[in-house]
């Protein structure tokens, strides 16, 4: 188990590092730099102020070096001015040169400053990831349980009635993409538009304090468009299940139906879903972007696309670690749990 | 809810069942009547697809959403089952009526413990408290004479063998003392001995709790040993009904006669009782003939009589409640013998063909599918030795586990061997595999699948199949060339040429592995290797099937390596027999040898295992215990002390030194620590009473 384990943790680390590589190579293009320097500056900066910009700020030095720094595995760079004040990788704190140390990578745990909040980039993560993290518990407390119970309820009597309705909804709900379903919901739920104007159109004061008024409407956008995928998953593997021939072995003892799904094929059932359960996690944070954008919501999904707009490369860096890890860990949890469920692999 | 009856436990009265499909109404079963009575114990026999399990489930009332009883009653106890609704179906189902299934791996369910899975049988139907049904199950897993019930009590299914599995579903069954035990092919899916041990439990069972029985299944033999009457089903009717030794022994249909004219005894050989294959196939339920279903296949059918009025069943004076559904009966000599076979005259064996010396072949398997684990080896064979010489047929026997399979691997390339040799036309090839083998020895060395429903491509023609075959070795040059080729070996294995253009979902099972034996021998086949190849057909194809594979390794002078469980079928065709367990041979040679005393005490189980449908026929019952070891972690010393009843004859010897494999007579090796005179103090197994 410790060897599976620290297998896992390996791969996760390898992934990042070629993740963050690509994306530190694209983050430092020349145009990007240019456009970085230029809204750090002034936005009419000459190609000449542009290039002493990038050479004053420690950018105009070769990548893989700078790369290095990032991962804190070679020293920061230090950069004494002609008036005398240094500045450096590892003094953007203020620290005094004497004190500062010599490496701050993220093996140092530092990691890095962010351009566009000004800001340590940690810091940032840390409240943008919680204020997601709110977001993320209420869509999966809606989510996960309705749409099993859907998927089970359509999947256990195939070709009802209820199982072509269930079908229907969770096939149109997840062939709307948020961005369409989103502009719906405020539309009709939020605007004048229909005149219901039951909840909020803006989940901005949710950042503060979740109310249902404040949290409905992204909470239902982000949970449709995943519910209909699960939904859909759950009943093929209900339906499968009950053709097993242990679910007519439970019939012919006698059971009552209730009795045999609720004892006999919801266990069985669960066992597939349960990773696409899983897989949804990463998904997530995609759909996190939409929404958080939409309803200007200032989570993790906002950070993300705040800092690719302003190229804010050591943010967007800090943003692809936490991507893999959520990545990784869900797979993880999705193996573990997957042996939990289905005792014929579970550990002998 | 159990009510008290007199008079017989069940009564179907021309039942007719049909399933509804879109295109139209299949007719399942039809005109179908039954009766048992308390204590009883009736077999259902006849070929898949003769709505047996139809009957079963409709028994049930459990026939899903397309089938339905058109007309006719099943009375349980006196109580019309068609009429009761959903709540008073369920107080009986698992309460009064039990089933137990076919695959004992696929009904239980998998997520839960065996124990739970016990225990809801008395508390759903008795209300029992969950210790009341807790000491029921226990005492109930004792019953089916599994050892450490507590354990059992908490395993999963997955961690008991077939056999254990299928006693848990047979002690599911009996937990609520049912009046009528429905079993449906119940040991169709496990190997002859651990059959043996569960039909010896059921028949037990059924006398201790003084169980009625319905007892399904397509093996004549087992039925013979189990039920007291018999009822013989052919395309969705009754053709013959009456007890055991009636049917046996004064058969009045041309089926039944034809169905035991097609299977072999172990008690008797191919020149004093040859096979006769019933020809044609099995009509589809909706292409049946009109007036009698078996018509087209009959020897006795007369133009104008039989196929022109439905016919009924007959009662046949004299006998007990004996019937036939045959217009013709009062008019056939039924005494009369088979038809001789022409005679094909012995063929001599040539030169060694094929020759494995200490061939061993161990897999490495991960203990943990989710960590991986210590790497654990499974030791598939073990020294094996043999040689095999042109134009002979060496059977290798034994169950599920035994090697045999891995040996075939082995030989066509298919898998590294660890040790020892396998040489061919002079070749050592153990370590070659067959992509890397010369065209020409990947078409000497050729294999007929057990399974000819899957080994086929469902998107090519059987034309296109076999001439890609013949392009892979190398068998002419142009397409022209390979199509003539192709339509000679259609007419080789007797289809007709027309076949070529078919799908193989257009074709039965015995026709495919048709397709499957002219692939095999598409290039010039000099060794064919047969994995159990008529394992998975109808009996009433299996002769038929069997037939062709030796005409054509006689014609060809093929060296066949016919790989089978079941003694009967290699006693009809082979030349010498080869006895393998837990991956080693345990006795070699020639077919007379192995089936007659002195025998290798697994030999002699294995033989005494197979049911023999054939009244005459007197057997020792021995009864293995427990199930094979795993080859994982086999015994120490001899690999059959751990079920063998001969342990004691010899002492400690047994588990501590594996005995050598020694000739006791030309050309008839043992492996075995017994004595010359100890095993020849053996008796036969099987003993036909009138010699």
């Amino acid at each position: 188990m410790i060897k599976f384990l620290l297998k896992r943790v390996g791969v996760m680390a390898l992934t990042a590092l070629c993740l963050t590589f690509v994306v530190f190579f694209l983050t430092n293009l020349d145009p990007n730099l240019e456009k970085l320097a230029k809204t750090q500056g002034n936005s009419r900066m000459s190609d000449a102020e542009v290039a002493s910009w990038l050479e004053k700020n420690g950018y105009a030095r070769p990548l893989l070096i700078r790369y290095g720094e990032w991962i804190g595995v070679v020293p920061g760079w230090t950069r004494t001015a002609p008036d005398g004040t240094v500045a450096g990788r590892c003094l953007h704190r203020g620290a005094a040169p004497e004190t500062a140390p010599a490496y701050c990578g993220i093996l140092q745990g530092d990691f890095g400053y962010s351009t566009r909040f000004r800001a340590d980039v940690s810091e940032i993560i840390a409240t943008r990831l919680a204020l997601t993290g709110t977001l993320m518990f209420w869509v999966m407390i809606v989510m996960i349980p309705s749409a099993l119970i859907i998927g089970v309820l359509a999947g256990m009597r195939e070709g009802s009635r209820a199982d072509r309705v269930l079908s229907s909804f969770s096939i149109l709900w997840t062939a709307t993409p948020e961005y369409v379903s989103g502009v719906i919901f405020i539309a009709v739920f939020a605007s004048s538009a229909v005149g219901l104007k039951w909840v909020k159109g803006s989940a901005a004061s949710a950042m503060r304090d979740v109310t249902f008024e404040n949290f409905a409407l992204p909470v239902a956008t982000m949970a449709l468009y995943g519910m209909g995928y699960i939904a859909r998953m759950t009943r093929a593997s209900m339906a499968e299940v009950m053709t097993a021939q242990y679910i007519r072995t439970a019939r012919l003892k006698g059971l009552k139906f209730r009795r045999i799904i609720l004892r006999h094929a919801l266990r069985n059932a669960l066992i597939a879903p349960f990773t696409v359960i899983m897989l949804q996690f990463p998904w997530l944070l995609t759909g996190v972007v939409v929404v958080e954008t939409l309803f200007n919501y200032k989570g993790f999904g906002w950070t993300l696309f705040t800092a690719a707009d302003t190229n804010d490369i050591e943010l967007l860096l800090s943003c692809s670690i936490v991507a893999v890890l959520v990545v990784l860990v869900t797979q993880l949890i999705s193996d573990i749990g997957y042996v939990f469920l289905n005792p014929r692999i579970r550990i002998s | 809810m159990k009510w008290h009856h007199e008079g017989p436990v069940l009564e179907i009265d021309r039942l007719s069942i049909s399933f509804f499909t879109r295109l139209r109404e299949i007719p399942a079963v039809m005109d179908f009547s039954l009766t048992i009575q308390p204590g009883e114990a009736v077999g259902l026999v006849g070929e898949s697809g003769c709505g047996k399990s139809t009957v079963a489930l409709g028994i049930m009332q459990d026939l899903g959403r397309t089938g339905r009883i058109t007309s006719g009653t099943i009375r349980f106890k006196g109580r019309d089952l068609c009429k009761m609704g959903e709540p008073e179906l369920r107080n009986i189902r698992g309460d009064e009526i039990a089933m137990i299934y076919q695959e004992p791996m696929a009904s239980l369910n998998p997520a839960m413990r065996v124990g739970q899975q016990l225990m809801e049988v008395p508390m759903i139907h008795e209300s029992a408290s969950k210790e009341a049904a807790r000491k029921l199950a226990l005492r109930m897993i004792e019953d089916v004479r599994l050892p450490d019930p507590a354990r059992i009590f908490r395993a999963y299914p997955h961690q008991l063998s077939g056999g254990q599995q299928q006693r848990i579903v047979i002690a599911m069954a009996l937990m609520s003392k049912p009046s009528l035990l429905i079993l449906d092919e119940p040991t169709t899916a496990l190997d002859v001995t651990v059959e043996a041990g569960i039909v010896d439990l059921v028949k037990g069972l059924g006398r201790k709790y003084g169980t009625s029985m319905l007892f399904i299944s397509h093996n004549l033999g087992l039925v013979l040993e189990t039920c007291d009457r018999i009822c013989v089903m052919y395309s969705g009717e009754a053709v013959e009904r009456g007890s055991i030794s009636d049917v046996f022994e004064d058969m009045r249909h041309p089926y039944t006669q034809a169905l035991f004219r097609s299977i072999p005894l172990p008690g008797a050989d191919k020149t004093a009782r040859p096979l006769v294959a019933i020809p044609g196939n099995f009509p589809l339920p909706h292409e049946r003939p009109p007036g009698c279903n078996f018509g087209p296949r009959c020897t006795f059918f007369r133009e104008g009589q039989c196929d022109t009025a439905k016919v009924t069943m007959q009662p046949i004076p004299g006998n007990d409640r004996h019937e036939s559904r045959c217009l013709r009966m009062p008019e056939i000599d039924w005494s009369a013998p088979p038809p001789l076979p022409v005679a094909t005259g012995t063929v001599e064996p040539g030169e060694v063909v094929l020759k494995v010396e200490g061939l061993q072949k161990y897999y490495r398997v991960a203990a943990n599918a989710l960590t991986g684990g210590a790497k654990r080896v499974v030791k598939a064979n073990e020294t094996l030795s043999f040689e095999a010489r042109e134009a002979e047929t060496l059977a290798i026997v034994g169950e599920s586990g035994c090697g045999k399979s891995t040996l075939a691997k082995v030989i066509l390339g298919l898998q590294p061997a660890t040790g020892g040799t396998v040489t061919f036309g002079g070749n050592e090839i153990q370590n070659i595999p067959v992509a890397r083998r010369p065209r020409e020895m990947v078409g000497n060395l050729q294999m007929v699948f057990q399974n000819p429903f899957d080994t086929l491509n469902p998107s090519m023609s059987v034309g296109h199949q076999i001439m890609r075959a013949l392009e892979i070795f190398g068998v002419g040059t142009t397409v022209a060339e390979r199509r003539e080729r192709m339509l000679e070996l259609l007419d080789l294995v007797k289809l007709p040429r027309a076949f070529a253009n078919r799908m193989p979902r257009q074709l039965s099972g015995g026709q495919k592995q048709r397709v499957g034996i002219a692939r095999a021998f598409a290039g010039n086949a000099r060794v064919v290797v047969a994995d159990e190849p008529v394992s998975a057909l109808d009996v009433s194809v299996q002769a038929a099937v069997t037939d062709l594979l030796m005409e054509l390794q006689r014609e060809k002078r093929t060296t066949l390596l016919f790989i089978s469980h079941d003694l009967s079928i290699v006693r009809y065709l082979a030349d010498r027999v080869l006895v393998m367990y837990l991956g080693h041979v345990v006795e070699l040679g020639t077919t007379a040898q192995i089936f007659a005393p002195p025998y290798h005490p697994y030999t002699e189980a294995l033989l005494s295992a197979v049911p023999i449908a054939d009244t005459k026929v007197k057997k020792e019952r021995i009864v293995l215990e427990g199930d094979i070891p795993s080859a994982v972690n086999p015994p120490p010393g001899c690999p059959f002390q751990t079920r063998c009843r001969w342990k004691d004859k010899v002492g400690p010897l047994c588990e501590t030194q594996t005995p050598p494999l020694r000739e006791i007579a030309p050309g008839h090796s043992l492996k075995c620590h017994l004595s010359e005179e100890q095993l020849h103090l053996m008796r036969p197994v099987i003993q036909t009473e009138d010699t």
